[in-house]
């Protein structure tokens, strides 16, 4: 009977990769522990280990092969003594529900991106289809070609290429005086960055995740954000705080955190969340030219997916204007981060059904833009936020008491908060996806507002 | 060169020597006492005495309500500030200190009008009045604060020398931090990155024996502060922090070891405060005789005066001194009193740099 090896998933978001080399032939023996080929993963180039004893009876997906998809058979394993059997079909094999895609992919699946009309373009509107992760990169080394000021701290960021390859490449052309690896002291080179800010310097911090920022979270607040504030003015700290931020998949609960509402509550500092690869980019630039401290909220299960961005290093958003990423009349849904892909999913269920929602990317979650979430709720009179967090002092919070504060002789219905579960991340793959939310969520709540 | 007066509570002989047994590593020599000229020590003497009168001052402004909230006097560690910030380069060297920081300013030479409107709050202040005893900063001079969290303007320093080195400026980061401080856990993660990266910074730690009311043997598993930094290869100096000349001795080995880029270093100034740690300390734990004995044994000022007596300066010169600087101070006390508190638009003033 032979062993199916299928395409293994490398990496909690990996959903696909690259069969990049086979370092093994048909008809060769392995043990337990031969490593059988190198597969490139959204992160890195992985080698993987026969698991398995026997021959090599057939190898069913070629060197090269992009896009193998999690869970696809690439070569057959028989036993000793075994009369090796060709492959069937070179067809992948229908693959294990499981297996096939992140874990909780139904819930983090974002649809194919529209083309937005607010976006702003290259002069000569000319756009290219890069990664998020690619976008991130390419705002930092475009800054960093601008102004020698700028530089990069982390752990991994230098040698290893990221623990996310965002700063992929940035070793290479800026060198070890600008792209600095740490040792793992959050708190330490938070601070290190900070003081260097106040001196003059112009400090990206990545945090792996915005899990770890926890331990520098004195630094982010007591040091950055309040200085300028206490000191009357003279001491600026133009700093960036990034990484990426709420949840990933199946990592459990100490890794699975939306920070955005922690630090949108502090006076002094700007906070951005984006959603797509072109406001990651033109909000990045922003972020770096800006004079004062910036939290940027990443998220690590877009850092794959592709967007259009336009070409050219002149791509820079104003901070603190939302997005109306799709227009309606019947209903609002405010969004940011991974929940605007999810919004705009939810809005096309509902499209279906004949009502019209209008979806608004906040972009900048600290200052928020206000008078966007306001103008809509004037067309709708109906509002709900979908928020990929948990619901208490949420994001979704502030709108609702922005909505009662300011648009009350708007409101045709209750604002709705739809959010993640108020529990900490649980690991079981059913567990994690009911704790999240979702499009059905949304559409759930849309449809509680319209009493339909 | 004089002999130091009898010092009883601080004076420890710097241990350079019995460290490089140790580990065979270079080292920085044993620092000697620096020989000052008559007007230099003159100098130091009055840095001195305006930083006891001004403490003193604020003090009886706090009694009055004048001042509020926090405010921590440098009263008994004069010697600290003057002797290491007097070897610095200005303009090109940085400092940074904790919250009790009225001293570092003072020493730098800012106008003592400003720190005390600063400290009463008013519009007139170095920080606008926005920021308070803890919160002061003069970019103008390199120095960065004036940091309320304690531990956190270590890391900010190191920060603040990873500046100096990556623009390659020549210039050295001072960061003070107490001996309370030196237990905080991103004090370490900073000696580490600052060694492994050689940083130009000179870590000072004021061990003023009590970190609020808890003395360093109660709070600290090794009390020979010096030595905090052995395990990530930073040489550490014990120095006599009551006697100027001891302390500006250290501060010239400290910076010729920084500034041949031989990496951090770390100075360990034992001294003592003579006052509460913030205003309303009872302190209790410790004796009225502990501080009388100091004070009478080890006094910065008093030292500094017995050096100047060998040197043949006279009592009248002092009194002249004394007299000026109780003018300034008196001065700088009307203006905190009589100039405006801040304007209510200030309020929304300078919550960020930029409008969005």
């Amino acid at each position: 009977m032979a062993i199916e090896l299928k395409m293994p998933a490398l990496s909690p978001t990996m959903e696909e990769g690259t069969l990049a080399k086979w370092l093994v032939k048909e008809g060769d023996h392995v043990k337990s522990g031969d490593i059988l080929a190198e597969i490139e993963t959204d992160k890195a180039t992985m080698e993987f280990e026969a698991v398995d004893e026997g021959v090599i009876s057939s190898i069913a997906v070629a060197e090269g092969t992009d896009g193998v998809k999690v869970g696809t058979v690439i070569a057959l394993i028989t036993g000793e003594g075994e009369e090796s059997v060709p492959m069937p079909s070179p067809k992948p094999v229908a693959p294990h529900p499981v297996e096939t895609k992140a874990p909780n992919a139904p819930n983090t699946i974002v649809p194919e991106t529209k083309p937005n009309p607010s976006i702003s373009v290259a002069a000569n509107g000319a756009m290219q289809t890069v990664t998020l992760r690619e976008a991130l990169r390419d705002a930092m080394a475009e800054e960093m070609r601008r102004d020698d000021r700028v530089f990069v701290m982390g752990e991994e960021v230098a040698e290893y290429q990221g623990a996310y390859k965002v700063t992929q490449g940035l070793l290479d052309e800026f060198g070890a005086r600008r792209v600095i690896d740490t040792p793992i002291t959050e708190y330490g080179f938070a601070g290190v960055g900070t003081g260097a800010a106040m001196g003059g310097l112009r400090p990206i911090i990545e945090f792996m995740t915005f899990n770890f920022a926890m331990q520098a979270i004195d630094h982010i607040i007591n040091s950055a954000a309040k200085t300028n504030y206490m000191s009357g003015g003279q001491m600026r700290c133009p700093i960036v705080f990034r990484g990426p931020n709420g949840a990933a998949a199946r990592v459990g609960a100490q890794h699975s955190q939306n920070y955005a509402p922690w630090y949108a509550s502090v006076p002094g500092l700007i906070v951005i969340a984006p959603y797509d690869a072109a406001d990651a980019k033109g909000l990045l630039k922003a972020a770096i030219r800006c004079e004062d401290p910036v939290v940027f909220l990443e998220n690590e299960l877009l850092y794959g997916r592709s967007y259009e961005v336009p070409v050219g290093d002149d791509h820079v958003l104003p901070i603190g204007k939302a997005r109306i990423m799709r227009e309606g009349t019947d209903v609002t849904i405010i969004s940011y981060s991974i929940g605007v892909g999810l919004s705009l999913e939810a809005a096309d269920r509902l499209d279906e059904d004949g009502i019209s929602a209008e979806v608004i990317d906040l972009r900048t979650i600290r200052p928020l833009d206000k008078a966007t979430v306001l103008a809509s709720l004037a067309k709708t009179n109906r509002l709900v936020v979908a928020e990929e967090g948990w619901p208490t002092c949420s994001v979704g919070s502030e709108i609702l008491a922005i909505c009662m504060e300011e648009g009350f002789d708007d409101l045709d219905a209750p604002v709705l908060r739809i959010t993640n579960e108020d529990v900490p991340m649980p690991y079981a793959a059913n567990l994690e996806k009911a704790m999240l939310v979702n499009a059905d969520k949304i559409v759930a709540g849309v449809r509680r507002i319209l009493w339909v | 060169m004089a002999t130091t007066p009898e010092k009883k509570s601080a004076s420890k002989k710097s241990s350079v020597s019995e460290d490089a047994t140790r580990a065979n590593r270079e080292r920085p020599t044993e620092p000697v006492p620096y020989k000052a000229t008559k007007e230099e020590l003159l100098k130091f003497y009055r840095d001195m005495l305006l930083i006891r009168r001004f403490e003193e001052k604020a003090g009886q402004l706090y009694g009055l309500g004048l001042i509020g909230g926090f405010c921590h006097l440098y009263i008994g560690q004069e010697a600290v500030a003057i002797g290491l910030q007097s070897a610095l380069t200005p303009g090109k060297d940085s400092v940074i200190t904790g919250y009790r920081d009225h001293g570092h300013m003072l020493a730098y030479g800012i106008d003592p009008n400003i720190i005390m409107a600063e400290l009463t709050g008013r519009a007139a202040g170095i920080s606008k009045g926005k920021g308070g005893s803890m919160h002061m900063f003069s970019t103008e001079h390199k120095f960065y604060g004036g940091h309320g969290i304690v531990g956190a303007q270590v890391s900010l320093g190191a920060g603040l020398a990873f500046g100096h080195k990556y623009a390659n400026d020549g210039g050295v980061c001072l960061a003070y931090f107490g001996d309370g401080a030196s237990n905080q856990g991103q004090v370490y993660e900073s000696f580490n990155m600052a060694e492994l990266w050689k940083l130009p910074i000179i870590f000072v730690i004021e061990n003023n024996q009590y970190a609020m009311g808890t003395s360093v043997n109660r709070a600290s598993s090794e009390d020979q502060l010096y030595r905090r930094g052995e395990s990530f290869r930073i040489p550490g100096i014990q120095v006599d922090g009551m006697d100027v000349l001891a302390v500006r001795g250290a501060a010239e080995v400290a910076l010729d070891w920084v500034r041949s880029d031989k990496g951090p270093v770390l100075l360990e100034m034992k001294t003592y405060r003579y006052r509460g740690h913030s205003m309303s300390d009872p302190a209790k734990y410790r004796s009225r005789d502990e501080v009388q004995s100091v004070r009478d044994n080890s006094d910065p000022i008093e030292g500094c005066k017995a050096y100047l007596a060998e040197m043949g300066v006279s009592e009248d010169t002092l009194k002249v001194i004394e007299k000026e600087i109780r003018k300034i101070v008196n001065e700088s006390t009307d203006f905190a009193e009589t100039s405006q508190e801040p304007d209510l638009s200030e309020l929304y003033t300078d919550v960020l740099v930029e409008q969005y």
